[in-house]
Protein backbone atom coordinates (compact mmCIF):
# COMPACT_ATOMS: atom_id res chain seq x y z
CA UNK A 1 0.00 0.00 0.00
CA UNK A 2 1.40 2.93 -1.07
CA UNK A 3 1.20 6.40 1.16
CA UNK A 4 1.97 9.87 0.37
CA UNK A 5 3.88 11.62 3.13
CA UNK A 6 2.62 15.39 3.08
CA UNK A 7 6.30 16.72 4.01
CA UNK A 8 8.65 14.68 2.76
CA UNK A 9 6.63 15.00 -0.58
CA UNK A 10 7.06 11.51 -1.44
CA UNK A 11 5.10 8.22 -1.93
CA UNK A 12 6.27 5.40 -0.26
CA UNK A 13 4.90 1.86 0.54
CA UNK A 14 3.38 2.17 4.32
CA UNK A 15 4.16 -1.84 4.96
CA UNK A 16 7.54 -1.20 4.09
CA UNK A 17 7.63 2.08 6.87
CA UNK A 18 5.58 -0.27 9.12
CA UNK A 19 8.18 -3.07 8.79
CA UNK A 20 11.08 -0.82 9.47
CA UNK A 21 9.92 0.45 12.89
CA UNK A 22 9.14 -3.08 13.49
CA UNK A 23 12.25 -4.13 12.91
CA UNK A 24 14.31 -1.24 14.54
CA UNK A 25 11.77 -0.99 17.80
CA UNK A 26 13.15 -5.45 17.98
CA UNK A 27 16.60 -4.57 17.52
CA UNK A 28 16.00 -1.38 20.33
CA UNK A 29 14.16 -3.72 22.70
CA UNK A 30 16.57 -6.07 22.56
CA UNK A 31 19.70 -3.86 23.11
CA UNK A 32 18.09 -1.03 25.08
CA UNK A 33 18.69 1.72 22.77
CA UNK A 34 16.76 3.65 21.10
CA UNK A 35 17.28 2.91 17.54
CA UNK A 36 17.54 6.12 16.17
CA UNK A 37 21.04 5.71 14.96
CA UNK A 38 19.91 2.46 12.93
CA UNK A 39 16.17 4.25 11.81
CA UNK A 40 17.91 7.65 10.09
CA UNK A 41 20.00 5.51 7.95
CA UNK A 42 17.47 3.40 7.01
CA UNK A 43 15.13 6.19 6.28
CA UNK A 44 17.85 7.63 3.87
CA UNK A 45 18.63 4.17 2.24
CA UNK A 46 14.51 4.45 1.12
CA UNK A 47 14.58 8.03 0.17
CA UNK A 48 13.04 9.98 2.21
CA UNK A 49 14.99 13.06 2.28
CA UNK A 50 17.76 13.58 5.13
CA UNK A 51 16.43 16.98 6.76
CA UNK A 52 12.89 15.04 7.01
CA UNK A 53 14.29 11.82 8.16
CA UNK A 54 16.82 13.42 10.84
CA UNK A 55 13.29 15.37 12.03
CA UNK A 56 10.70 12.60 12.20
CA UNK A 57 13.23 10.56 13.66
CA UNK A 58 13.92 12.75 16.76
CA UNK A 59 10.03 12.80 16.83
CA UNK A 60 9.50 9.21 17.25
CA UNK A 61 12.44 8.39 19.52
CA UNK A 62 10.26 10.82 22.08
CA UNK A 63 7.69 8.12 21.45
CA UNK A 64 10.45 5.32 22.47
CA UNK A 65 11.96 6.84 25.16
CA UNK A 66 8.79 7.95 27.29
CA UNK A 67 7.73 4.32 27.09
CA UNK A 68 11.10 3.35 28.03
CA UNK A 69 11.56 5.80 31.05
CA UNK A 70 7.80 5.35 32.56
CA UNK A 71 8.90 1.24 33.06
CA UNK A 72 12.60 3.31 34.61
CA UNK A 73 10.78 5.26 36.90
CA UNK A 74 8.74 2.77 38.70
CA UNK A 75 11.70 0.65 39.74
CA UNK A 76 13.16 3.96 40.55
CA UNK A 77 16.14 3.66 37.94
CA UNK A 78 16.49 7.40 37.14
CA UNK A 79 18.74 10.29 38.77
CA UNK A 80 16.76 13.15 38.02
CA UNK A 81 18.68 15.24 39.30
CA UNK A 82 21.66 14.20 36.82
CA UNK A 83 18.93 14.16 34.35
CA UNK A 84 18.38 17.85 34.78
CA UNK A 85 21.92 18.82 34.64
CA UNK A 86 22.53 17.05 31.88
CA UNK A 87 18.97 18.40 30.48
CA UNK A 88 20.28 21.59 30.53
CA UNK A 89 23.18 21.13 28.45
CA UNK A 90 21.43 18.87 25.97
CA UNK A 91 18.93 22.05 25.58
CA UNK A 92 21.83 24.06 24.81
CA UNK A 93 23.86 21.58 22.75
CA UNK A 94 20.53 21.09 21.03
CA UNK A 95 19.31 25.32 19.91
CA UNK A 96 23.29 25.30 18.60
CA UNK A 97 22.90 21.64 16.40
CA UNK A 98 19.73 22.63 14.73
CA UNK A 99 21.64 25.93 13.94
CA UNK A 100 24.42 24.58 12.68
CA UNK A 101 21.69 22.02 10.38
CA UNK A 102 19.71 25.22 8.90
CA UNK A 103 23.31 26.75 8.32
CA UNK A 104 24.66 23.43 6.61
CA UNK A 105 21.36 23.11 4.44
CA UNK A 106 21.85 26.32 3.01
CA UNK A 107 25.19 25.40 1.96
CA UNK A 108 24.73 22.34 0.58
CA UNK A 109 27.02 20.23 2.60
CA UNK A 110 24.16 18.83 5.60
CA UNK A 111 24.34 15.17 4.11
CA UNK A 112 27.56 15.10 4.37
CA UNK A 113 27.96 16.19 8.26
CA UNK A 114 25.16 13.51 9.29
CA UNK A 115 26.87 11.16 7.33
CA UNK A 116 30.70 11.82 8.56
CA UNK A 117 28.63 12.04 12.15
CA UNK A 118 27.02 8.75 11.76
CA UNK A 119 30.59 7.18 10.42
CA UNK A 120 32.77 8.36 12.95
CA UNK A 121 30.11 7.39 15.72
CA UNK A 122 29.19 4.53 14.58
CA UNK A 123 32.44 3.21 13.30
CA UNK A 124 33.95 4.15 17.25
CA UNK A 125 31.11 2.82 19.52
CA UNK A 126 30.99 -0.10 17.49
CA UNK A 127 34.30 -0.63 17.54
CA UNK A 128 34.91 0.14 21.39
CA UNK A 129 31.74 -2.39 21.96
CA UNK A 130 32.98 -5.20 19.62
CA UNK A 131 36.59 -5.24 21.60
CA UNK A 132 34.97 -4.66 25.01
CA UNK A 133 32.65 -7.97 24.48
CA UNK A 134 35.36 -9.62 22.78
CA UNK A 135 37.03 -9.70 25.94
CA UNK A 136 34.11 -9.99 28.32
CA UNK A 137 33.16 -13.42 25.96
CA UNK A 138 36.96 -14.61 26.74
CA UNK A 139 37.01 -13.30 30.30
CA UNK A 140 33.99 -15.84 30.62
CA UNK A 141 35.50 -19.02 28.87
CA UNK A 142 38.63 -18.47 30.97
CA UNK A 143 37.65 -18.95 34.63
CA UNK A 144 39.60 -18.03 38.02
CA UNK A 145 40.60 -14.39 36.37
CA UNK A 146 38.91 -11.95 38.85
CA UNK A 147 37.62 -9.13 37.42
CA UNK A 148 39.39 -5.69 38.57
CA UNK A 149 37.12 -2.96 39.60
CA UNK A 150 39.19 0.03 39.93
CA UNK A 151 37.66 3.53 41.30
CA UNK A 152 40.49 6.07 40.41
CA UNK A 153 40.46 9.47 41.20
CA UNK A 154 40.46 11.41 38.37
CA UNK A 155 40.75 15.12 36.28
CA UNK A 156 37.06 15.01 36.43
CA UNK A 157 37.21 14.80 40.32
CA UNK A 158 39.03 18.49 40.70
CA UNK A 159 36.87 20.22 38.86
CA UNK A 160 35.04 23.30 40.53
CA UNK A 161 30.73 23.85 41.13
CA UNK A 162 30.71 19.87 42.67
CA UNK A 163 27.05 18.63 43.46
CA UNK A 164 25.77 15.59 45.17
CA UNK A 165 23.50 12.85 42.82
CA UNK A 166 22.21 11.33 45.51
CA UNK A 167 20.54 8.37 43.13
CA UNK A 168 23.89 7.67 41.43
CA UNK A 169 25.94 8.11 44.54
CA UNK A 170 28.52 10.88 43.38
CA UNK A 171 29.86 14.14 44.62
CA UNK A 172 30.87 15.29 41.16
CA UNK A 173 31.38 19.07 39.31
CA UNK A 174 28.52 19.68 37.29
CA UNK A 175 30.62 20.75 34.78
CA UNK A 176 31.40 17.02 32.89
CA UNK A 177 27.53 16.54 32.74
CA UNK A 178 27.09 19.92 31.17
CA UNK A 179 30.07 18.96 28.51
CA UNK A 180 28.12 15.36 27.98
CA UNK A 181 24.97 17.20 27.70
CA UNK A 182 25.65 20.21 25.15
CA UNK A 183 27.64 17.43 22.91
CA UNK A 184 25.04 14.83 22.96
CA UNK A 185 22.61 17.78 22.64
CA UNK A 186 24.44 18.97 19.17
CA UNK A 187 24.30 15.09 17.77
CA UNK A 188 21.08 14.44 18.48
CA UNK A 189 20.30 17.74 16.80
CA UNK A 190 22.40 16.92 14.06
CA UNK A 191 22.08 13.49 13.45
CA UNK A 192 18.42 13.03 14.31
CA UNK A 193 19.08 10.18 17.28
CA UNK A 194 18.40 10.34 20.95
CA UNK A 195 21.99 9.56 21.32
CA UNK A 196 21.65 7.16 24.29
CA UNK A 197 24.78 5.17 22.45
CA UNK A 198 27.05 7.96 22.88
CA UNK A 199 25.77 9.05 26.33
CA UNK A 200 25.42 5.71 28.04
CA UNK A 201 29.16 4.99 27.54
CA UNK A 202 30.07 8.71 28.32
CA UNK A 203 27.87 8.52 31.69
CA UNK A 204 29.73 5.06 32.85
CA UNK A 205 33.20 5.72 31.96
CA UNK A 206 33.70 9.60 32.02
CA UNK A 207 30.67 10.76 35.33
CA UNK A 208 31.32 7.35 36.37
CA UNK A 209 27.78 6.49 37.20
CA UNK A 210 26.67 3.10 38.27
CA UNK A 211 25.27 1.25 35.11
CA UNK A 212 22.06 0.41 36.82
CA UNK A 213 20.84 4.12 36.71
CA UNK A 214 22.11 5.04 33.32
CA UNK A 215 19.74 3.91 30.85
CA UNK A 216 16.72 5.14 32.95
CA UNK A 217 18.61 8.91 33.25
CA UNK A 218 19.97 8.41 29.79
CA UNK A 219 16.19 7.75 28.59
CA UNK A 220 14.83 10.92 30.78
CA UNK A 221 16.90 13.18 29.45
CA UNK A 222 16.42 11.85 25.66
CA UNK A 223 13.20 12.69 25.99
CA UNK A 224 13.25 16.63 26.74
CA UNK A 225 16.26 17.02 24.11
CA UNK A 226 14.51 15.26 21.28
CA UNK A 227 11.17 16.93 22.08
CA UNK A 228 13.33 19.98 21.76
CA UNK A 229 14.53 18.97 18.76
CA UNK A 230 11.20 18.21 17.26
CA UNK A 231 9.93 21.42 18.40
CA UNK A 232 13.15 23.38 16.59
CA UNK A 233 13.13 21.33 13.51
CA UNK A 234 9.15 21.74 13.42
CA UNK A 235 9.58 25.57 13.67
CA UNK A 236 12.75 26.37 11.61
CA UNK A 237 12.90 23.92 9.02
CA UNK A 238 9.27 22.64 8.96
CA UNK A 239 10.87 18.79 8.35
CA UNK A 240 8.65 16.93 10.74
CA UNK A 241 6.55 14.18 9.06
CA UNK A 242 3.28 13.80 11.12
CA UNK A 243 2.10 10.68 8.67
CA UNK A 244 5.83 9.02 8.90
CA UNK A 245 6.07 9.77 12.26
CA UNK A 246 3.04 7.90 13.14
CA UNK A 247 3.88 4.78 10.86
CA UNK A 248 7.52 4.18 12.48
CA UNK A 249 5.30 4.82 15.96
CA UNK A 250 3.09 1.48 15.38
CA UNK A 251 6.17 -0.57 13.74
CA UNK A 252 8.30 0.59 17.03
CA UNK A 253 6.12 0.51 19.95
CA UNK A 254 5.06 -3.44 18.62
CA UNK A 255 8.40 -4.28 17.92
CA UNK A 256 10.24 -2.99 21.36
CA UNK A 257 8.03 -5.22 23.12
CA UNK A 258 8.52 -8.33 21.37
CA UNK A 259 12.58 -7.36 20.96
CA UNK A 260 12.78 -6.39 25.12
CA UNK A 261 11.07 -10.48 25.42
CA UNK A 262 13.79 -12.04 22.92
CA UNK A 263 16.42 -9.79 24.93
CA UNK A 264 15.84 -11.55 28.06
CA UNK A 265 16.63 -14.85 26.46
CA UNK A 266 20.17 -13.82 25.37
CA UNK A 267 23.20 -13.90 27.31
CA UNK A 268 24.77 -10.17 27.48
CA UNK A 269 27.51 -10.60 25.62
CA UNK A 270 26.54 -11.93 23.08
CA UNK A 271 23.98 -9.07 22.85
CA UNK A 272 26.17 -6.61 22.95
CA UNK A 273 28.50 -8.54 20.00
CA UNK A 274 25.58 -8.66 18.23
CA UNK A 275 24.46 -4.91 18.40
CA UNK A 276 28.45 -4.39 17.42
CA UNK A 277 28.20 -5.98 14.37
CA UNK A 278 25.29 -4.10 12.90
CA UNK A 279 26.66 -0.80 14.38
CA UNK A 280 30.22 -1.34 12.31
CA UNK A 281 27.78 -3.03 9.19
CA UNK A 282 25.84 0.21 9.02
CA UNK A 283 28.78 2.37 9.61
CA UNK A 284 30.43 0.48 6.75
CA UNK A 285 27.72 0.99 4.20
CA UNK A 286 27.79 4.76 5.07
CA UNK A 287 31.54 4.83 5.10
CA UNK A 288 31.78 3.23 1.32
CA UNK A 289 29.15 5.72 0.17
CA UNK A 290 31.63 8.29 0.64
CA UNK A 291 34.61 7.05 -0.40
CA UNK A 292 33.63 5.08 -3.30
CA UNK A 293 32.72 7.03 -6.93
CA UNK A 294 29.06 7.78 -6.67
CA UNK A 295 27.08 7.26 -9.42
CA UNK A 296 25.92 10.35 -9.62
CA UNK A 297 28.36 12.98 -8.85
CA UNK A 298 25.55 15.88 -9.34
CA UNK A 299 22.87 16.22 -7.01
CA UNK A 300 19.69 18.84 -6.62
CA UNK A 301 18.84 21.21 -4.58
CA UNK A 302 16.42 23.28 -3.93
CA UNK A 303 16.65 27.24 -5.05
CA UNK A 304 18.25 29.76 -3.06
CA UNK A 305 21.94 31.03 -3.02
CA UNK A 306 24.69 29.25 -1.68
CA UNK B 1 -17.33 41.55 -40.20
CA UNK B 2 -15.54 38.83 -42.90
CA UNK B 3 -13.24 41.19 -43.51
CA UNK B 4 -12.68 42.54 -40.09
CA UNK B 5 -11.20 38.78 -39.18
CA UNK B 6 -8.93 38.68 -42.49
CA UNK B 7 -7.58 42.06 -40.64
CA UNK B 8 -7.43 40.67 -37.31
CA UNK B 9 -5.99 37.70 -38.54
CA UNK B 10 -3.43 39.40 -40.72
CA UNK B 11 -2.50 41.38 -37.45
CA UNK B 12 -2.27 37.83 -35.80
CA UNK B 13 1.94 37.20 -34.45
CA UNK B 14 3.43 35.25 -37.22
CA UNK B 15 3.46 31.73 -35.85
CA UNK B 16 0.03 31.01 -37.09
CA UNK B 17 0.70 31.45 -40.96
CA UNK B 18 0.46 29.11 -43.55
CA UNK B 19 -2.26 26.64 -42.34
CA UNK B 20 -4.34 29.52 -40.29
CA UNK B 21 -7.02 27.37 -41.29
CA UNK B 22 -6.39 24.28 -38.74
CA UNK B 23 -7.48 24.43 -35.11
CA UNK B 24 -7.12 22.46 -32.13
CA UNK B 25 -10.07 21.02 -30.01
CA UNK B 26 -8.95 19.51 -27.04
CA UNK B 27 -9.65 18.10 -23.30
CA UNK B 28 -8.05 16.10 -20.89
CA UNK B 29 -9.27 13.73 -18.89
CA UNK B 30 -8.97 15.96 -15.77
CA UNK B 31 -8.79 19.10 -15.22
CA UNK B 32 -7.65 18.34 -10.98
CA UNK B 33 -5.57 16.42 -9.68
CA UNK B 34 -5.90 15.31 -6.03
CA UNK B 35 -3.14 14.41 -3.82
CA UNK B 36 -4.78 12.40 -1.04
CA UNK B 37 -2.76 9.73 1.57
CA UNK B 38 -2.80 7.35 -1.21
CA UNK B 39 -2.26 8.96 -4.04
CA UNK B 40 0.48 6.86 -6.03
CA UNK B 41 0.54 8.65 -9.31
CA UNK B 42 -2.15 9.87 -12.09
CA UNK B 43 -2.63 9.23 -15.85
CA UNK B 44 -3.89 11.52 -17.35
CA UNK B 45 -5.88 11.32 -20.84
CA UNK B 46 -5.11 14.21 -23.69
CA UNK B 47 -7.54 14.03 -26.22
CA UNK B 48 -8.55 16.21 -29.03
CA UNK B 49 -9.41 16.75 -32.97
CA UNK B 50 -8.14 18.82 -35.66
CA UNK B 51 -10.69 21.54 -36.79
CA UNK B 52 -10.91 22.41 -40.14
CA UNK B 53 -12.61 24.76 -42.44
CA UNK B 54 -11.28 23.99 -45.82
CA UNK B 55 -9.55 20.42 -47.01
CA UNK B 56 -5.93 20.47 -46.56
CA UNK B 57 -4.01 21.51 -50.71
CA UNK B 58 -2.43 18.42 -51.65
CA UNK B 59 1.61 18.41 -51.05
CA UNK B 60 1.31 20.44 -47.63
CA UNK B 61 3.53 18.22 -45.32
CA UNK B 62 1.83 15.91 -42.97
CA UNK B 63 0.38 17.05 -39.63
CA UNK B 64 1.84 16.20 -36.49
CA UNK B 65 0.93 16.97 -32.81
CA UNK B 66 3.04 17.53 -29.61
CA UNK B 67 1.26 17.60 -26.15
CA UNK B 68 3.45 19.02 -23.58
CA UNK B 69 2.80 19.25 -19.82
CA UNK B 70 4.65 21.21 -17.34
CA UNK B 71 4.63 21.70 -13.78
CA UNK B 72 5.49 24.74 -11.67
CA UNK B 73 8.90 26.27 -12.68
CA UNK B 74 11.24 27.36 -9.34
CA UNK B 75 14.72 27.92 -8.86
CA UNK B 76 17.38 25.00 -8.34
CA UNK B 77 20.67 24.21 -7.60
CA UNK B 78 22.56 21.51 -9.28
CA UNK B 79 25.72 20.72 -7.01
CA UNK B 80 28.60 18.46 -7.97
CA UNK B 81 30.37 16.49 -5.97
CA UNK B 82 34.19 16.52 -6.10
CA UNK B 83 36.77 13.63 -3.84
CA UNK B 84 38.09 16.16 -1.20
CA UNK B 85 41.16 13.99 1.33
CA UNK B 86 39.49 11.06 -0.22
CA UNK B 87 35.82 11.29 0.90
CA UNK B 88 33.26 12.57 -2.20
CA UNK B 89 31.67 16.29 -1.20
CA UNK B 90 29.28 18.75 -2.82
CA UNK B 91 31.99 21.54 -4.52
CA UNK B 92 31.03 23.76 -7.11
CA UNK B 93 26.92 24.62 -7.27
CA UNK B 94 25.26 26.31 -10.51
CA UNK B 95 21.96 27.87 -9.44
CA UNK B 96 18.96 27.44 -12.45
CA UNK B 97 16.35 30.30 -12.50
CA UNK B 98 13.76 28.20 -13.70
CA UNK B 99 13.03 24.77 -14.10
CA UNK B 100 9.73 22.94 -14.16
CA UNK B 101 9.14 20.41 -11.04
CA UNK B 102 7.78 18.37 -13.74
CA UNK B 103 7.91 17.82 -17.54
CA UNK B 104 6.50 15.86 -19.87
CA UNK B 105 6.72 15.80 -23.93
CA UNK B 106 5.00 13.67 -26.05
CA UNK B 107 4.91 13.60 -29.98
CA UNK B 108 3.18 11.76 -32.98
CA UNK B 109 6.75 11.61 -34.32
CA UNK B 110 10.53 12.30 -33.22
CA UNK B 111 10.63 15.06 -31.80
CA UNK B 112 13.90 16.60 -34.24
CA UNK B 113 11.38 15.90 -37.43
CA UNK B 114 7.93 17.77 -35.73
CA UNK B 115 9.35 20.73 -34.61
CA UNK B 116 12.64 22.41 -36.24
CA UNK B 117 15.08 24.01 -33.98
CA UNK B 118 13.90 27.52 -34.57
CA UNK B 119 10.15 26.76 -33.30
CA UNK B 120 11.26 25.08 -30.22
CA UNK B 121 13.08 28.29 -29.25
CA UNK B 122 10.31 30.04 -29.48
CA UNK B 123 7.66 27.96 -27.97
CA UNK B 124 10.01 26.10 -25.17
CA UNK B 125 8.70 22.57 -25.82
CA UNK B 126 11.59 20.39 -25.46
CA UNK B 127 13.02 19.84 -22.21
CA UNK B 128 16.24 21.47 -22.52
CA UNK B 129 14.20 24.47 -23.90
CA UNK B 130 12.45 24.32 -20.71
CA UNK B 131 14.70 24.75 -18.60
CA UNK B 132 15.93 28.54 -17.89
CA UNK B 133 19.31 29.28 -17.37
CA UNK B 134 21.32 32.55 -17.85
CA UNK B 135 24.68 32.25 -16.83
CA UNK B 136 27.14 30.32 -14.51
CA UNK B 137 29.61 31.99 -11.79
CA UNK B 138 32.32 32.37 -14.03
CA UNK B 139 34.25 30.02 -12.22
CA UNK B 140 32.39 27.20 -13.71
CA UNK B 141 33.72 26.15 -16.95
CA UNK B 142 31.49 23.69 -17.94
CA UNK B 143 27.57 24.75 -16.63
CA UNK B 144 26.36 23.00 -19.72
CA UNK B 145 26.94 19.95 -17.96
CA UNK B 146 24.99 21.27 -14.76
CA UNK B 147 21.78 21.70 -16.34
CA UNK B 148 22.27 17.97 -18.55
CA UNK B 149 22.74 16.42 -14.85
CA UNK B 150 19.24 18.40 -13.96
CA UNK B 151 17.85 16.47 -16.69
CA UNK B 152 19.33 13.18 -16.10
CA UNK B 153 18.33 13.23 -12.68
CA UNK B 154 15.15 14.66 -13.03
CA UNK B 155 14.22 11.70 -16.27
CA UNK B 156 15.66 8.81 -14.22
CA UNK B 157 12.96 10.15 -11.39
CA UNK B 158 10.46 10.05 -14.23
CA UNK B 159 9.57 13.31 -13.47
CA UNK B 160 11.39 14.18 -17.21
CA UNK B 161 9.64 12.17 -19.70
CA UNK B 162 10.12 12.74 -23.54
CA UNK B 163 7.93 10.11 -25.11
CA UNK B 164 8.16 10.19 -29.00
CA UNK B 165 5.45 8.86 -30.87
CA UNK B 166 3.44 8.52 -28.11
CA UNK B 167 0.51 10.71 -29.39
CA UNK B 168 -1.77 8.20 -31.64
CA UNK B 169 -2.93 10.86 -34.28
CA UNK B 170 -5.66 8.64 -36.59
CA UNK B 171 -6.26 10.44 -39.95
CA UNK B 172 -4.62 13.58 -39.28
CA UNK B 173 -8.03 14.60 -37.48
CA UNK B 174 -8.08 12.74 -33.84
CA UNK B 175 -5.34 12.57 -31.78
CA UNK B 176 -5.20 11.13 -27.88
CA UNK B 177 -1.70 10.10 -25.48
CA UNK B 178 -1.42 9.75 -22.17
CA UNK B 179 0.34 11.41 -19.73
CA UNK B 180 1.61 9.56 -16.35
CA UNK B 181 2.19 11.68 -13.32
CA UNK B 182 4.31 10.20 -11.10
CA UNK B 183 3.87 10.07 -7.18
CA UNK B 184 6.45 12.37 -6.52
CA UNK B 185 4.43 15.16 -7.69
CA UNK B 186 4.29 19.11 -6.12
CA UNK B 187 1.71 21.14 -5.71
CA UNK B 188 0.79 23.78 -8.47
CA UNK B 189 -0.46 24.58 -11.67
CA UNK B 190 0.66 22.17 -14.46
CA UNK B 191 0.21 23.78 -17.57
CA UNK B 192 -1.13 21.21 -20.73
CA UNK B 193 -0.24 22.87 -24.12
CA UNK B 194 -1.02 20.93 -27.46
CA UNK B 195 0.95 22.25 -30.70
CA UNK B 196 0.05 21.18 -34.20
CA UNK B 197 2.79 21.51 -36.44
CA UNK B 198 3.42 21.03 -40.09
CA UNK B 199 6.75 20.48 -41.09
CA UNK B 200 7.74 21.42 -38.29
CA UNK B 201 6.30 25.22 -37.98
CA UNK B 202 3.85 25.53 -35.25
CA UNK B 203 0.50 25.90 -36.75
CA UNK B 204 -2.07 25.95 -33.74
CA UNK B 205 -1.54 26.02 -29.73
CA UNK B 206 -4.03 25.09 -27.26
CA UNK B 207 -3.83 25.62 -23.72
CA UNK B 208 -5.21 24.27 -20.74
CA UNK B 209 -4.07 23.88 -16.76
CA UNK B 210 -4.18 20.89 -14.82
CA UNK B 211 -4.26 21.71 -11.18
CA UNK B 212 -2.38 19.42 -8.69
CA UNK B 213 -3.08 20.07 -4.80
CA UNK B 214 -2.79 18.17 -2.20
CA UNK B 215 -6.36 17.51 -0.16
CA UNK B 216 -8.09 16.25 2.88
CA UNK B 217 -5.34 15.26 5.71
CA UNK B 218 -2.80 15.95 3.07
CA UNK B 219 -3.37 19.53 3.04
CA UNK B 220 -4.25 20.10 6.88
CA UNK B 221 -0.80 18.50 7.62
CA UNK B 222 0.91 20.18 5.26
CA UNK B 223 -0.81 23.77 6.21
CA UNK B 224 -0.11 23.46 10.05
CA UNK B 225 3.34 22.44 9.39
CA UNK B 226 3.86 25.47 7.40
CA UNK B 227 1.43 28.11 8.90
CA UNK B 228 1.13 26.81 12.93
CA UNK B 229 4.55 25.36 12.92
CA UNK B 230 4.68 25.27 16.41
CA UNK B 231 1.24 23.86 17.27
CA UNK B 232 2.37 21.51 14.36
CA UNK B 233 5.12 20.42 16.52
CA UNK B 234 3.40 20.35 19.89
CA UNK B 235 0.57 18.02 18.19
CA UNK B 236 3.61 15.83 17.12
CA UNK B 237 5.01 15.27 20.30
CA UNK B 238 1.98 14.68 22.13
CA UNK B 239 1.05 11.77 19.38
CA UNK B 240 4.48 10.56 19.98
CA UNK B 241 4.13 10.59 23.90
CA UNK B 242 0.40 8.94 23.90
CA UNK B 243 1.45 6.31 21.86
CA UNK B 244 4.78 5.45 23.85
CA UNK B 245 2.30 5.83 27.32
CA UNK B 246 -0.31 3.69 25.54
CA UNK B 247 2.66 1.05 24.49
CA UNK B 248 3.56 1.00 27.98
CA UNK B 249 0.29 0.42 29.56
CA UNK B 250 -0.95 -2.15 26.95
CA UNK B 251 2.19 -4.18 27.79
CA UNK B 252 1.55 -3.68 31.44
CA UNK B 253 -1.95 -4.83 30.90
CA UNK B 254 -0.46 -8.06 28.67
CA UNK B 255 1.80 -8.95 31.36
Amino acid sequence: MQIYLPIAEVSVNAFLLLGLGGIVGVLSGMFGVGGGFLMTPLLFFIGIPPAVAVATEANQIVASSFSGVLAHLKRQTVDLRMGGVLLVGGLVGAAVGVEVFTLLREMGQVDLLVKLCYVVFLGLIGGLMFIESLRAIRRSRAPGTTKVIRKQRTWIHALPFKMKFRTSGLYISVIPPLVVGVLVGILAAIMGVGGGFIMVPAMIYILGMPTKVVVGTSLFQIIFVTAFTTLLHATTNYTVDMILAVLLLIGGVIGAQIGARIGVKLKAEQLRILLAIMVLAVCGKLALDLLLTPAEIYSIGTGGHG
Amino acid sequence: MRRLFALLCLLLPTQVHAFAAEDVVADLSQNRVSINTSFDGSEILVFGAVKRSRPVPVGTPSLEVIITVSGPSEPVTVRKKDRRLGIWVNTESVDIDAAPSFYAVATSGALGDVLTETEDQRHKVSVARAIRSVGAPASISDAQSFTEALMRIRANDELYVTSEGSVELVQETLFNTEIRLPANLVEGAYETRIFLTRGGEVTAIYNDVIEVSKVGLERFIYNLAHEQPLIYGLLSLFIAISAGWLASAVFRFIR
